[in-house]
């Protein structure tokens, strides 16, 4: 077995590009319900929003890449406006129907034959990341720690730019916790009612929590279009918006360091079991399975580890077990 | 009755209502809040028909009835947390009907319920925070720069911090909310109303689920109400309580209000007899009418036998 294959890729999984799609697409849910308990069941909607507007507009229509970057920004927070409008008033499950069809309809809207022309249907859209690693100051090189961690330039400028705005959403999220502001929704988290009471504007603070968890998360989208220099529309399925909810909860929801750690260790422990079993069965230490089964027996792992966590430590690696055991009346 | 014994805002009060007719809808010298025609149905339940009623500023007005009377939905109504079908009602002369709850406590109204909302993951500190108007951290962008609300919140936390003594919960300041006492925990919902310094507070069933040694600190916090120059409107069904603190009485049976007076004589007005206990219950045969009845009877029995 070479270990040092499955500690490298294990690692370079849990810095890399998945991470930070992750940890992005968590930090706007921990916003959403970590911080106000709104149910998001449609990041993955956000973050095809964001994929899809830096490809659309530069390779489809041939626009420069900046502008794309504020057309995802603003259908971001137009797709939170329109989702939130009819649902906010409404009891908290609604919003969880409605944003995983929007997230849904989104993904078919784009995939669609009709409109193949502009989003390039189930194939996707190529070509729309030159100008980005044009901005590229890595010189072409393999960079890293040897033998563990190597990228190439291209990676570590995604890497760079990724885990920039990550740091920058969990600044402007940890000052923004801190204030009156976080504590206003942290209260609407707890009853709405009481907080109406006291007069503070209920539904204009679960607006802004959804969009801006919902532009948090079309950056995750944006890292994820550019670090494959593609877009396909069957990546945005609602298996996204699950593992991402699966990461938040690891790292613990309502700490800012919540999403961010449970998406490294999330991938990190994803790749690390599924390289292992690999491993494993490549040197005949296990017999019993195939190659092609490792794929499936990592997730079946994957969800009872979670299963585990939701028992021993429903809080996650950061949550306050306080928080958690008084029962909210 | 002794006036100098009694605190300033007690025989102010009782000033007020001196020689009022115990009627339905009396008028008050100076109402703050004025209820004209609400009405709430539920389908065919007409849950709250009130024709008119005035509360008098800088009294504790008792808000009384049997179970199913329309108590909390009339509060309901009145701070915005549901829709009247019809009405209009005023505070301190503006109109209020159609105004959303959280307006409806920014001028000045604020209420409690029925079932404790203590916010239980937050602490009572921040709890108390949370109550205050106006602040400028409230606002996402205000809120990043801290220097724009740090003044503002040490003067909150001040205030928080007195209100919370004169509760007598500044031992449980740091801790969180739903580690308190049901007691405690009515008593932190109504300190965390006065963070915004209303006019007119209105309790719902304060003392429902109170551990009874915390019932005379809880009467005396609400006494102290009407001595700070604030008006005070409760639902109440503990009777002792209800002739102990207010200063007059409201009774609603069947989503009207059927009577007022004060809190001593309007338990012994028929109506309210008739509402709580079911209308003749204990009317009094007339001698006529025995003899009557006891004719018949015999009549029935002579019948019977000759048969």
């Amino acid at each position: 077995m070479d270990w040092t294959l499955i500690f490298s890729r294990a690692v370079e999984a849990g810095i890399g590009s998945e991470a930070i799609i992750y940890a992005l697409a968590a930090i706007g849910l921990n916003v959403q319900f970590g911080y106000t308990g709104l149910l998001n069941f449609g990041q993955a909607g956000f973050l095809a929003i964001g994929a899809y507007a830096i490809a659309v507009t530069v390779s489809t229509f041939g626009l420069p890449f900046f502008l794309g970057v504020g057309i995802g920004l603003l259908l971001a927070v137009l797709m939170a406006l329109l989702l939130g409008i009819p649902t906010l008033r409404l009891r908290a499950d609604y919003l969880a129907i409605v944003t995983i069809a929007a997230a849904e309809i989104v993904r078919l809207v784009v995939r669609s034959v009709a409109l193949s022309d502009t989003f390039g249907g189930t194939d996707g859209l190529q070509a729309f990341s030159g100008s980005f690693y044009d901005m590229n100051p890595y010189p072409p090189g393999e960079y890293g720690i040897p033998p563990i961690i190597g990228f190439d330039n291209r990676s570590m400028w995604v890497l760079t730019v990724g885990w920039v705005l990550v740091a920058l959403a969990s600044f402007v999220l940890f000052m923004a916790m801190k204030s009156p502001w976080g504590r206003v929704l942290k209260a609407i988290r707890e009853d709405e009612d009481a907080v109406r009471s006291l007069g503070k504007n209920v539904f204009s603070y679960k607006m802004q929590a959804l969009v801006i968890g919902g532009v948090i998360g079309s950056m995750g989208g944006f890292i994820f279009a550019l670090s494959r220099s593609a877009v396909q529309p069957d990546l945005f399925s609602t298996d996204l918006t699950f593992y991402a909810y699966t990461v938040l909860i690891l790292g613990g929801a309502a700490r800012i360091l919540g999403p961010i750690v449970g998406s490294m260790l999330f991938w990190l422990l994803l790749i690390f079991i599924g390289t292992g079993m690999e491993e494993a069965v490549n040197s005949g230490a296990i017999t019993f399975i195939t190659v092609n089964q490792v794929g499936a027996i990592r997730l079946m792992l994957v969800g009872l580890g979670l299963m585990l966590l939701l028992i021993y430590r429903p809080q996650g690696i950061f949550g306050d077990k306080r928080e958690i055991s008084i029962d909210a009346r | 009755m002794h006036a100098e014994s009694l605190p300033a805002g007690k025989a102010a009060a009782l000033k007020a209502f001196e020689g009022m007719a115990a009627e339905p809808g009396v008028p008050k010298p100076d109402p703050i809040l004025v209820v004209d025609n609400v009405v709430r149905r539920f389908g065919g339940l007409t849950a709250v028909n009130v024709n008119h009623v005035e509360i008098q500023r800088g009294s504790i007005t008792a808000l009384i009835g049997p179970n199913g009377a329309g108590k909390t939905t009339f509060f309901n109504q009145l701070t915005g947390f549901d829709t009247a079908d019809e009405g209009q009602w005023t505070f301190n002369g503006q109109a209020m009907n159609g105004v959303s709850a959280y307006k409806v406590a920014r001028k000045g109204m604020v209420r409690t319920f029925q079932l404790t909302k203590a916010l239980s993951k937050l602490t009572v500190i921040e709890n108390m925070r949370l109550g205050a108007q106006a602040q400028k951290g409230e606002n996402f962008f205000r809120g990043l720069i801290p220097g724009l609300w740090r003044g503002q919140e040490d003067e909150i936390t001040l205030q928080a911090e007195d209100l919370l003594q004169r509760f007598k919960l500044d031992a449980k300041r740091d801790d969180f909310a739903g580690s308190l006492s049901g007691g405690q925990r009515k008593l932190l919902e109504m300190a965390r109303a006065l963070m915004g310094n209303p006019e007119l507070v209105m309790l719902d069933e304060p003392m429902a689920g109170v551990n009874p040694a915390l019932t005379q600190s809880l009467l005396g916090h609400v006494k102290n109400l009407r001595e700070l120059g604030m008006t005070v409107l409760f639902v109440e069904h503990d009777m002792d309580m209800v002739r102990d603190i207010s200063d007059w009485v409201i009774v609603m049976a069947q989503g009207e209000v059927i009577a007022e007076g004060p809190p001593d004589s309007v338990m012994s007005d028929e109506r309210v007899v008739d509402a709580y206990l079911g209308a003749h219950h204990d009317a009094p045969l007339s001698a006529e009418e025995e003899e009557r009845q006891l004719h018949e009877a015999e009549a029935e029995l002579d019948k019977e036998s000759t048969e």
